[in-house]
């Protein structure tokens, strides 16, 4: 097999399974380490150069990273990454002068913003320190588009919004309020040197089925209606609520419901829960508030007795999985009629563009979704980006971000005439992590601890006000333990080939089994060879130049490394060696040659 | 050595015929040299036990003095074991053994614990033939006091500064030969793959059972004029034969079946298959044995498996015929058969 080359940036950087899956590429291993020193301040800035809002994220994240994280598989629990993101932001220290400040003086360069969301609040944040005059065109009477008008403020609080927000208002980017753009070519018209837009995907699906009209009144479209919810304009539902559909947004709506005077509250799905779309704590946290789940119920019409709705009636659905847990069979089983007051349709939601005129040079696919470069988030019209939802439908708001950061790029190069996928590549930077016999500049112990839980606020308490916090946020315990649970999986195993003398040492004292001296041959050969199979292949195979006493190679599974280090301590030459690695993600800010404050 | 013990993480790996993973065969954290050879001897007994799903508690760990002598320290951490006085070794082995021969015995010394003090301990161990497998970790020279030539040093092979060793080196595996011994390999620390099996064959052996195992010391002895270091061992590594522990259970299947290989019936039923790497070595012929050994072949070349092998010998409690049933087992009467039986023993030698 080729030897690795490990000078590609992407080799460790896929090691550090958070940050590879992490949309942002948050150095997340960094920011633990940072917290266990107590330096919150730094923890939260170094969040904030990837992901830009770290105390939002830090509670409603859809976590990419941690069913990615590396403990997980030497364990049951990956590490709370996401509870220890806002740890950094709770305990920081004022950080408004940290954070990238405006300019002396601008550039010149006018960028317009449509939709003050995550997507564009990033591409203002990247851009608003080089110069550029951004201003936010925002429907709504608050910024922070589906983070205030769909999350609800008992999962995030409206300071923390307004907070981190703020932060982004002060490097002087304009957000201007109740401005709903009617037209794209009316903007334009206004002379900007680029357009972004992130307006989201505000149109929730509808459920065309017998009886929707004549129930219309007591029938939400579940992001309208936390919308509604959010900026005040409903404060109640009937006692009696379902819920259709059970992604994230399902799992808003029923909780919301139960705040809103609502006590008999159930979600139906149509499938058995391991086809549900929300994410498995959201599960948790509704079932924990007593809200029912009903799986393989599917909608068949709203009952309506006298003009008004009384409940719903489902298809009993019955399915065959194969061995790999596919639908291989649909059957139905007959049906069943559940009463119920109100009912909020939570089953998806599309981008709609009305307001963007179809002769403006801007190509739309056969769905009416603008084509959108992947890398560069450029549309077929020069000058115009998308990012956010409304360039690949729905997604989350870290993924918003990330295309935010990318879009910020593309629209710097378009203002200095640069060719758009002309960008910096990734790097990695190495650095040893060793401090003297056996002291490494990381704690690389393991600690056997398991993962902390989040403590909540009272069932009753929390039912009783729609703008109370559910989440405490973890104590000095919970940070000081769970701190300790991360594997530090950007200290990496540096291997020098020339060093080894195969004394077998690093292959006796791993704790995980994941090396071996073997003689070359194929990959699979070679997966096979190691006493615990590297069978996982989405993660590489190590291999190195041959050895130079007998021709062999060494070999190591990524899959199971703990980054503990025994491999280096045991080591006779330091052939094996731990290294810091810092990987090089480019902002705008590296492309215009500048650092930012932070 | 390293400065925290290994995590205790089995999730991932396989389980023998008692349920443990290899973790449950491990024990302390090892405070020799990081790369000494020795942790990796340990590291084969560790696997060499799963492997022979044999619990922890049925072994008995017997060493002396010396960096060799510490590593008892190191595996199978529940089982029982002395760390005794420097070259005592099998005089405490014997008197265990003799008391209680249902456990495995495994002794663990050094070049200098066996072929200086405790010469003539090995010596009379290998004549009583006791039930035990024998680790000889040599490494030429005395680690534990900074690196003096042991008795096993080859001539012209030097300290670290140089100077050479002018005096004959002990052939552990020849001694072992010409004292009756009826199990003797030689192997290499750096190569599990001969190692562990060799382990495998020599706990399973009814008798002594040598294994001499080129361990290097990668502080005093691992330098470009060592004739024991990693380098020189590999250079000249030359493997005679390829043993083969099958247990009983296993019984003969397809996948053995007309391989060429040389099976012989261990006591307990398992077997051990002998596969030459070399041409016509014969394991069972002493006299091609020793000769191989002291003639070395000319040309320098270390030659290692299972060099010796004979099945035929009784141990030392068939010879001496002491009771197979381990004394803590004997009920209290038939320990103290009474003031009658003693008087009638003391009759026999008025």
């Amino acid at each position: 097999m080729k030897p690795t080359d490990t000078r590609d940036p992407d080799y460790f950087h896929k090691v550090v399974d958070c940050q590879w899956a992490c949309p942002a590429h948050t150095p997340v291993p960094e920011y633990i380490r940072l917290i266990a020193q107590g330096k919150f301040t730094e923890a939260y800035l170094v969040n904030r150069r990837s992901n830009v809002f770290p105390g939002i994220l830090g509670r409603v994240c859809d976590r990419p990273c941690e069913p990615a994280c590396r403990r997980g598989r030497v364990e049951e629990e990956p590490v709370a990454i996401c509870r220890l993101k806002r740890v950094a932001a709770d305990n920081r220290d004022e950080v408004s002068h940290l954070v990238p400040q405006k300019p002396a003086a601008t550039n010149g360069k006018k960028i317009a913003l449509v939709g003050a969301g995550p997507a564009s609040l990033t591409v203002a944040n990247d851009l608003a320190p080089l110069g550029y005059e951004c201003t936010v065109f925002e429907a709504h009477h608050r910024p922070g588009g589906l983070m205030i008008s769909n999350i609800p403020s008992f999962r995030l609080p409206e300071e923390v919004l307004d907070t981190e927000i703020g932060y982004i208002e002060n490097m002087g980017v304009e957000i201007r309020l109740n401005s709903r753009i009617e037209s794209l070519k009316g903007l334009m018209d206004e002379g900007y040197d680029a357009v972004f837009i992130g307006s989201g995907a505000p149109k929730g699906k509808d459920l065309r089925i017998e009886g929707r009209d004549e129930a219309d009144a007591n029938i939400h479209i579940g992001i309208d209606w936390l919308e509604s919810v959010a900026f005040e304009h409903v404060a109640k539902i009937g006692k009696r609520v379902l819920i259709i559909g059970v992604g994230n947004t399902a799992m808003d709506c029923c909780r919301t419901s139960l705040r809103l005077g609502a006590d008999d509250v159930k979600v139906m799905a149509r499938k058995p829960r391991q086809f549900f779309k929300a994410s498995p704590w959201e599960l948790e946290d509704a079932e924990d508030e007593n809200v029912e789940i009903i799986v393989n119920h599917s909608p068949k019409r709203f009952v309506v007795e006298d003009g008004k709705l009384t409940g719903m009636e489902f298809e009993l659905m019955e399915y065959e999985l194969d061995e790999d847990g596919e639908i291989t069979e649909t059957r139905k089983a007959g049906t069943t009629i559940i009463p119920c007051d109100d009912v909020i349709l939570a089953i998806g939601q599309e981008n709609a563009f009305p307001w963007i005129e179809r002769d403006l040079g801007i190509e739309f696919d056969k769905w009416g979704v603008p084509v959108v470069d992947e890398t560069t988030h450029a549309s077929s019209l020069p000058g115009v980006f998308f990012g956010g939802d409304s360039a690949f439908g729905p997604k989350n708001i870290i993924w918003a971000v990330e295309h935010g950061h990318q879009a910020a790029i593309s629209i710097h190069k378009h203002c200095q005439g640069e060719a758009l996928d002309d960008r910096l590549p990734r790097g990695v930077n190495l650095a040893s992590a060793k401090m003297g016999v056996n002291e490494w500049m990381y704690s690389n112990a393991y600690d056997g601890s398991h993962r902390r839980d989040m403590p909540l606020v009272e069932l009753e308490a929390r039912l009783s006000n729609r703008k109370m916090e559910v989440e405490l946020g973890f104590d000095a315990e919970r940070i000081k333990t769970e701190v300790q649970r991360c594997l530090n999986c950007d200290v990496q195993t540096v291997f020098e080939a020339p060093l080894c003398k195969e004394c077998d040492a690093c292959l006796d004292i791993c704790p995980v089994d994941c090396l071996a001296i073997v003689p070359d041959g194929e990959e699979a050969a070679l997966r096979a060879s190691l006493k615990v199979p590297a069978a996982n292949k989405e993660q590489a195979l190590f291999v190195s130049q041959p050895l130079k006493d007998t021709g062999r190679v060494m070999i190591k599974d990524e899959n199971l490394c703990l980054h503990c280090g025994l491999c280096a301590e045991r080591c006779p030459t330091a052939a094996w060696d731990m290294q810091d690695a810092d990987i090089f993600i480019p902002h705008v800010d590296n492309e215009a040659g500048k650092v930012a404050a932070e | 050595m390293t400065s925290m013990p290994k995590p205790f993480i089995d999730k991932h790996l396989p389980k023998n015929k008692l349920g443990l993973t290899v973790r449950n065969y491990e024990g302390s954290m090892s405070t020799l040299c990081a790369g000494c050879g020795h942790d990796s001897v340990t590291a084969a007994l560790v696997q060499a036990f799963w492997e022979l799903s044999l619990a922890p508690e049925s072994a008995a760990k017997v060493s002396g003095i010396g960096c060799s002598s510490k590593t008892t320290a190191y595996f199978m951490g529940q089982s029982h074991g002395i760390n005794c006085v420097h070259g005592r070794m099998p005089s405490v082995a014997t008197g265990a053994n003799a008391v209680n021969g249902d456990l495995h015995y495994i002794g663990i010394s050094g070049d200098g614990d066996s072929l200086s003090i405790g010469f003539g301990q090995f010596a009379h161990a290998i004549r009583r033939n006791l039930n035990m497998l024998y680790i000889l970790e040599n490494n030429g020279v005395y680690g534990l006091t900074k690196g003096q030539f042991s008795a096993a040093a080859d001539i012209g092979s030097t300290t670290k500064k140089g100077v050479p060793n002018e005096q004959t080196p002990i052939d552990p595996c020849i001694q072992a030969l010409t004292l009756g011994a009826g199990f003797v390999a030689r192997a290499f620390s750096g190569d599990k793959s001969q190692l562990v099996p060799l382990v495998k064959a020599a706990l399973m052996h009814k008798g002594f059972a040598l294994i001499d195992v080129i361990s290097p010391c990668v502080t005093f002895n691992d330098h470009a004029g060592s004739t024991k270091s990693y380098a020189h061992t590999y250079k000249y590594y030359h493997p005679l034969v390829h043993t083969d522990f099958v247990a009983h259970a296993e019984e003969i299947t397809g996948e053995y079946a007309d391989d060429g290989a040389m099976r012989v019936t261990l006591h307990d039923g398992g077997e051990l298959r002998l596969r030459k790497t070399d041409t016509d070595y014969d394991p069972r012929d002493k006299a091609q044995a020793i000769e191989t050994l002291m003639m070395n072949g000319g040309d320098g070349e270390i030659r290692t498996g299972l060099l010796y092998l004979n099945e035929d010998m009784p141990d030392m409690h068939a010879a001496n015929k002491l009771p197979q049933k381990p004394l803590n087992q004997l009920p209290y009467e038939a320990l103290n058969p009474g003031k009658a039986a003693l008087a009638s023993l003391q009759k026999r030698y008025r």
